[in-house]
């Protein structure tokens, strides 16, 4: 063990336990996978879940299970008042002050097609631009590439550092007074590219009409942000990645542009007089919420966001992210064979990205697998980036605040050995 | 084509040994690879977009007899070397011989008793019955070429294989 990194199991969260400790919070760390201790390398798909968040679901669907907006009785109105909470906690999370600007979604994914489809209806014009990068999730990428496609709009790419960070000179001489959507991801899911949103923002507000997307799936687990200190138009992320539920999503986006798209899906409660011939709709944020609301999973997720903030601690997640991901790329950069793409955002991002020469992902995942170790392999959601790195597919390995050191030496063991994948098969 | 007719007599060891040295011989050198231009050849091109596996096929008919199979594709080693034990099996037999060994080769990586001696080499790929998430890349091939076999009027198809097809075999394991 190198003596320059601490070990992250050391590590007091703000609840004055351990993380070592706290590993306990995740059960599914106690399953063996192939036989071996279970060694989960895969939080950028998506978070382990501290057993609290499941406890307040269950306590919801045995002692609640009312609707959060259509009962009249006590505790109907109780829920809507827990619901409200997280939609409080949420806007204070990412800098809102007004917490009719937070709207949940099924997803990040759900939450930027409907700010596409809302920005259709009103934003944008045939010969308009639409700028995006090559290293953004199909989530961020396919919406816009078909926006373009139906609207005739320029589809513009921007170039990417070596390091996959948007490059801001070439961002500066593509923003014009046609550029009216620019959508950037706060942090890459591949290359683990952290974007300098702030910067981003003051330049696209200063050089061209444009409003700024941001996909911060992965970027709000590592950097904090606040979306009006920061000037961005939408902000869009999951709560999965963020120790949360999944089936939710939350879109942040400036009021003055939720209230200029229209609402994308109508039924119920996101309506306000229903008229033979017309309707009016809702206020915000009802307008985008139509239909019964996911509540177990916004109850939930109010539970995580406490965790992150006030059990373990922000700081002390990316603390300990850095220290067992770093200590991971030490060991994997002494391995001849193994190609690293991404050694610079290691640290910041949790990320691996990496082959092995001579070796398809997928036989080396096999290997990985065996070993129960679970990591990802193949495109990642972002076909756009496997081309600008020159690869059809890569092996991921992330990192989280529960990973150990020994997760760590588990999988450079292993990344030895990814040649003989044949072996498992017998 | 070695006849592995000789089974009995190995030991589980030699048996490992000779399925791994098969496996790879058919990845480093595949048999049949190689796309050929020409109309009377019958094409389908699957691709597993979760994963990557990217796979053509063709074959070349002469009346009920499958003449020439050939294959091309990028994958990992066990889809790559499945293409390839496929199309030296299935050259020179007819639709419904082909069509048998299909079925076999499925209930092989689904753990089911098959028929061992007429998979010759594919037996190589026994061992993927340990490893569900790799079942469908075991298949593609076979899926490829059943699907070539049933629909005559296919002359050429481009086609992101549609999860539940490719995965039927994991799923009758899963089930178990």
């Amino acid at each position: 063990m190198p003596s320059t990194i601490q070990d992250p199991m050391q590590l007091v969260a703000l609840d004055g336990r351990t993380l070592e400790e706290h590993r306990r919070d995740f059960p599914v760390l106690e399953r063996r996978l192939n036989g071996r201790k279970y060694c989960y390398l895969n939080p950028t798909a998506t978070s382990l879940k501290p057993s609290i968040i499941a406890e307040a679901m269950r306590d919801y669907y045995l002692y609640d299970a009312v609707s959060a907006a259509k009962g009249a009785d006590g505790f109907s109105h109780a829920v809507a008042a827990r619901f409200a909470a997280s939609r409080n906690q949420i806007a204070k999370f990412i800098g809102a002050s007004d917490r009719h600007c937070i709207i949940f979604t099924r997803g990040a994914t759900s939450a930027l097609n409907m700010i596409c489809y809302g920005l259709e209806q009103t934003w944008v014009e045939s010969g308009d631009e639409v700028v995006v990068s090559d290293q953004e999730h199909h989530a961020n990428y396919v919406p816009w590439q078909q926006l373009c496609l139906r609207k005739n709009l320029k589809l513009c790419i921007v170039k990417s550092l070596p390091n996959g960070s948007v490059d801001m000179d070439d961002l500066r001489s593509l923003l014009n007074a046609k550029t009216k959507i620019v959508a950037l991801a706060h942090q890459t899911n591949v290359m683990g590219a952290r974007n300098p949103i702030a910067e981003i923002a003051t330049l696209v507000h200063e050089k061209s009409p444009a409003v700024f997307v941001v996909d911060g799936a992965q970027g709000i687990v590592h950097e904090r942000v606040n979306v009006e200190a920061m000037d961005i138009d939408f902000y869009a992320f999951s709560a999965h990645k963020l120790f949360g539920p999944t089936g939710l999503g939350v879109f942040y986006g400036k009021r003055e542009l939720l209230e200029r798209i229209p609402p994308i899906e109508l039924g119920g409660e996101m309506i306000g007089t229903v008229d033979r011939y017309d309707s009016s709709f809702a206020e915000l944020p009802s307008k985008f919420e139509a239909g019964t609301m996911p509540a177990a999973e916004v109850l939930g997720f109010k539970v995580a966001l406490d965790y992150v903030e006030n059990t373990i601690g922000f700081d002390i997640i990316q603390e300990a992210t850095a220290a067992v991901s770093s200590y991971a790329l030490d060991g994997l950069l002494k391995i001849p064979g193994i190609e690293i793409y991404n050694a610079e955002n290691v640290a910041q991002s949790g990320i691996i990205s990496f082959n092995v020469k001579g070796v398809h992902p997928h036989d080396a995942a096999s290997v990985y697998d065996h070993a129960g170790i679970a990591l990802r392999a193949g495109h990642h959601c972002a076909q756009r980036c496997m081309a600008w790195l020159g690869q059809k597919s890569t092996l991921r390995a992330s990192f989280s605040f529960y990973n150990t050191f020994h997760d760590a030496d588990r999988l450079i063991a292993c990344s030895k050995r990814a040649g003989d994948f044949l072996d498992i098969l017998f | 084509m070695i006849s592995l007719t000789f089974y009995s007599e190995l030991s589980e060891t030699e048996r490992s040994d000779l399925f791994k040295e098969l496996l790879k011989d058919h990845y480093i050198y595949p048999r049949h690879h190689g796309l050929k231009s020409d109309a009377a050849y019958r094409l389908i091109h699957l691709k597993n977009p979760s994963c990557g596996d990217d796979l053509s096929v063709q074959i070349h008919m002469d009346g009920e007899t499958i003449s020439d199979i050939c294959q091309e594709g990028e994958g990992c080693s066990i889809c790559c070397a499945s293409a390839s034990m496929m199309a030296e099996l299935c050259t020179g037999l007819s639709k419904p011989e082909a069509l048998e060994k299909i079925v076999e080769f499925k209930k092989m990586v689904s753990g089911k008793d098959y028929d061992e001696e007429g998979l010759a080499e594919a037996n190589a790929l026994q061992g993927v019955v340990k490893l569900p998430p790799r079942i469908k890349c075991a298949t593609l091939a076979w899926i490829a070429l059943e699907r070539l076999l049933n629909d005559e009027q296919l002359r050429s198809l481009h086609l992101e294989t549609e999860d539940g097809e490719v995965f039927e075999a994991g799923k009758e394991r899963g089930e178990k």
